[in-house]
């Protein structure tokens, strides 16, 4: 029971900290000071308090789109394992659900962005689907790996599954899944190389581009909902690459918490050192990823 | 050459008398003889009038560093265009309609340049109605037809803190086909109001003419003032404004590495070079107090001295400065992710910028040699010689490259000069203007070639007052350089042109 409350606790209350350490991290190379750690805090109470503004071409799916892939980020959220500690919700199969329920945000996000008749976001869109066609095998790819040396079908057992005794075991396969997971997190989360999430041109957005249009508490969700995602897949990265257990369930989750910080700082770093790539050499990233994973599952079926 | 053509130099003038009037068929075979012989038309443009529009073409060579001008009558309402043989002056054509009312047959793109009414009310070459404001950007932009083929409009509004312009692409996917820019929203009419002049605020309106390039403009405007009254320029003055330019140049070179690297997301060179701007910028309030060089010149010479202990601040300044500059742009080069962005992307052909005619750094990115400061030598320039810095693939990065090398060259200059500084006086009386003359100015502002060309009247005010920035030159330069790219790119190209929509528009 506590450690459902925890993990509600957590995953509802962290998430934006992560864009905050990023943000400071950035600064950091950059020479700044930064914005504060809870910036992004600050930034969700400003727009919750705005109002809305809706295009008159719009329809009820632009305003649905926001609340729909909240809520499929939230459900997916009490999917996953955090750190040590099992999911509140876990059923055999449910990583089918989990990859799909991102599928349906992505598909509303999507709808709502070409709902407004902008050509922007209509390129914004026909993007985000054509690279989340090819960031969906890798995800899978590591899903079924995983699921094979686990044996099970359910995201609690086959996340927690990872420990470091495995790693000493399949070290070349769980390595392989490391930087699948990796280059799916940034990739999933418009993060640099792939997308910037800070830059204001239009033409050159993926993300960004496709929510120009939204405004107020209706963008507060999108803002909140995208640092839920940036969490799960954090947590999914955390839980195979760094399967550290104590036994002590409150030093596993300081444990974890502390592992997620790093893993913001990490992305920090990568946004620092590199620039963005060109669009046209994102597929091939992708589909590099996509190899990495596919030859994990190769090694654990051999 | 024929004898069409009355040669003179770059900062002098001459009577309006001896420029010979030709009819307009040898006048229009004299620019296309000399384009053809590799002079470039620096500025073309129509004198309004009722009846007869007089027009003057100015043409510069650099082999011998002379300038040429021709000038003709068009008696008619109706005058032939040279633009399909000869695309580097379309846009002069277009200007003169609009701003003169003339017709230009067969023109190939015969569309409003600025979206204003003519000088002299009246002859408008669309017919527009006289009472109305007009509406900018409104016009029939070119189109693409076809399966997978979109359009895509941007601006006038931004995302970002830019000036207003509008840019239409026909997209095919990702890939763009055409690109059409239009401009106007920016117009203030500066031209016009220069008639009659000089006004006691034409040196602050040439000042911010392009708000970026004071020191550029504003010394075409001085050099013209100069050689219209016969004045010369004492050596320190000519020492300071050459200082002026060459700070103003490090600034926005400075600025443009950051903005470039901004583009691509690499954060460090965008952070430091946004600050180290700021420190060249600093460096330019030294001299005059104003931190774009606003106020530093005046006919005649500068209004603010330097003194001693300011010379050694600006060369600790400048050694600092110079310091963090390199430390923060050697980290462009040294960045495969950065590289592999800007290698490639936006090329512009040699011949195809020699067509259209490109100036300053742009140009000099497709590999050709050509900057005032060495062709048309003016100022402090004719005694003391910068290289030229020019690039061969007129991509993205050849053209940041050439920005930090000029930074490079700007920076030994600067120094050189700090440290050899003339004495005397840094300003000799203005007189005024000489009647009935035309004035030639080039200067190399820090995006290209700046001309300036005045007439003066009987009494020694403006018949005309000609300003070309080099913004005029190179937008359909960037259009050109987007055909066939993606159109995710247009930001980094645009960036990497970095040209200005005031200058423009005027």
């Amino acid at each position: 029971m506590t450690d459902i409350i925890i993990h509600c606790a957590v995953a509802l209350l962290f998430p934006p900290l992560l864009l905050g350490i990023i943000g400071k991290t950035k600064a950091a190379f950059a020479g700044r000071v930064g914005a504060p750690y809870l910036q992004p805090y600050y930034d969700l109470i400003k727009l919750f308090r705005k109002g809305s503004v809706f295009s008159e071409t719009t329809t009820w799916v632009f305003r649905a789109g926001p609340v729909v892939t909240l809520s499929a980020t939230l459900i997916a959220v009490l999917l996953i394992p955090l750190g040590r500690h099992a999911a509140p919700l876990s059923f055999s199969g449910d990583m089918i659900l989990f990859a799909y329920l991102f599928g349906l945000s992505r598909f509303f996000t999507t709808i709502a962005a070409l709902d407004t008749g902008s050509s922007f976001e209509g390129m914004g869109a026909a993007r985000e689907v054509t690279f989340s066609c090819l960031v969906e095998p890798t995800l899978f790819f590591t899903l079924i790996t995983l699921a094979r040396m686990s044996k099970s079908l359910t995201l609690s057992t086959i996340l927690i599954y990872p420990t470091p005794a495995i790693w000493l075991a399949a070290g070349a396969s769980m390595l392989l899944l490391v930087g699948a997971l990796f280059i799916t997190l940034l990739a999933e989360n418009c993060r640099i190389p792939f997308d910037d999430p800070n830059t204001h041109l239009e033409l050159t957005m993926i993300h960004e581009v496709m929510v120009l249009d939204h405004s107020g508490p209706a963008f507060g969700i999108i803002l909140y909902g995208a640092a839920l995602k940036l969490f799960i897949l954090g947590a999914v990265f955390v839980n195979v690459a760094l399967p550290l257990a104590t036994g002590n369930p409150l030093v596993d989750w300081a444990i974890f918490v502390v592992a997620m910080m790093a893993l913001a700082v990490a992305i920090g770093v990568v946004e620092s050192v590199m620039a963005r790539l060109r669009l046209v050499r994102i597929p091939q990233l992708l589909v590099g990823a996509t190899i990495l994973s596919a030859f994990a599952l190769l090694l654990v079926l051999r | 050459m024929n004898n069409s053509l009355r040669i003179l130099y770059n900062g002098s003038a001459v009577p309006w008398a001896e420029i010979p009037l030709v009819d307009s068929g040898q006048f229009l075979q004299s620019i296309l003889d000399a384009t053809g012989h590799g002079w470039r038309v620096v500025s073309y443009f129509g004198i309004p009038a009722r009846a007869e529009i007089p027009l003057v073409c100015v043409l510069a060579d650099k082999v011998e560093s002379r300038l040429a001008v021709v000038r003709t009558v068009a008696d008619d309402n109706r005058f032939p265009s040279i633009a399909s043989l000869c695309p580097q002056v379309q846009l002069f054509e277009r200007e003169i309609a609009e701003q003169c009312g003339l017709l230009f047959d067969d023109h190939p793109w015969f569309k409003p340049v600025r979206f204003h009414h003519p000088f002299l009310a009246g002859r408008d070459a669309w017919n527009r109605p006289a009472g109305e404001p007009l509406r900018v950007g409104v016009m029939d932009y070119f189109q693409v037809a076809g399966d997978e083929v979109h359009e895509v409009a941007v601006g006038p509004v931004h995302a970002g803190i830019i000036e207003p312009g509008h840019f239409r692409f026909q997209c095919h996917g990702e890939e763009v086909f055409h690109l059409e820019i239009s401009l106007g929203y920016q117009h203030r009419g500066i031209e016009a109001d220069l008639l009659g002049g000089p006004h006691p605020r034409t040196l602050q309106h040439m000042e911010t003419a392009a708000g970026d390039t004071t020191i550029g403009h504003g010394q075409a405007h001085c050099m013209i003032m100069e050689s219209l009254a016969g004045v010369k320029v004492p050596p320190r003055a000519e020492v300071l404004r050459g200082i002026a330019l060459e700070l103003e140049r490090l600034a926005n070179h400075t600025g443009d590495l950051g903005a470039i690297a901004g583009d691509v997301g690499y954060l460090p060179t965008a952070s430091f070079c946004g600050r180290i701007r700021g420190d060249f910028l600093n460096m330019t309030a030294v001299l005059c107090g104003s931190r774009f060089g606003r106020g530093l010149l005046t006919p005649g010479g500068t209004i603010f001295d330097l003194t001693s202990a300011q010379r050694d601040d600006l060369l600790k300044r400048l050694a600092d400065a110079r310091r963090d500059l390199t430390d923060a742009v050697d980290l462009i080069w040294s960045t495969p992710s950065v590289m592999g962005r800007l290698e490639g992307t936006g090329e512009l052909s040699q011949e195809l910028a020699l067509e259209l005619g490109l100036v300053g750094p742009a140009a000099r990115a497709c590999g050709i040699k050509r900057d005032v400061r060495h062709d048309h030598p003016f100022g402090i320039f004719r005694m003391t010689h910068l290289p030229v810095a020019t690039a061969f693939h007129g991509d993205v990065c050849s053209r940041t490259m050439i920005r930090w090398q000029e930074a490079q060259k700007s920076m030994d200059f600067i120094e050189e000069q700090l440290r050899q500084l003339p004495g005397g006086g840094h300003r000799t009386k203005a007189s005024p203007c000489r009647g009935q003359h035309l004035a030639v100015a080039l200067t190399e502002g820090w995006r290209g070639e700046i001309c300036h060309v005045a007439i003066t009247d009987d009494s020694g005010r403006f018949a005309r007052y000609k300003v070309v920035d080099p913004s005029f030159h190179n937008w359909q330069g960037l259009a050109m350089a987007l055909r066939e790219q993606q159109i995710s790119d247009f930001p980094l190209c645009n960036k990497s042109f970095n040209l200005s929509y005031c200058g423009f528009d005027l």
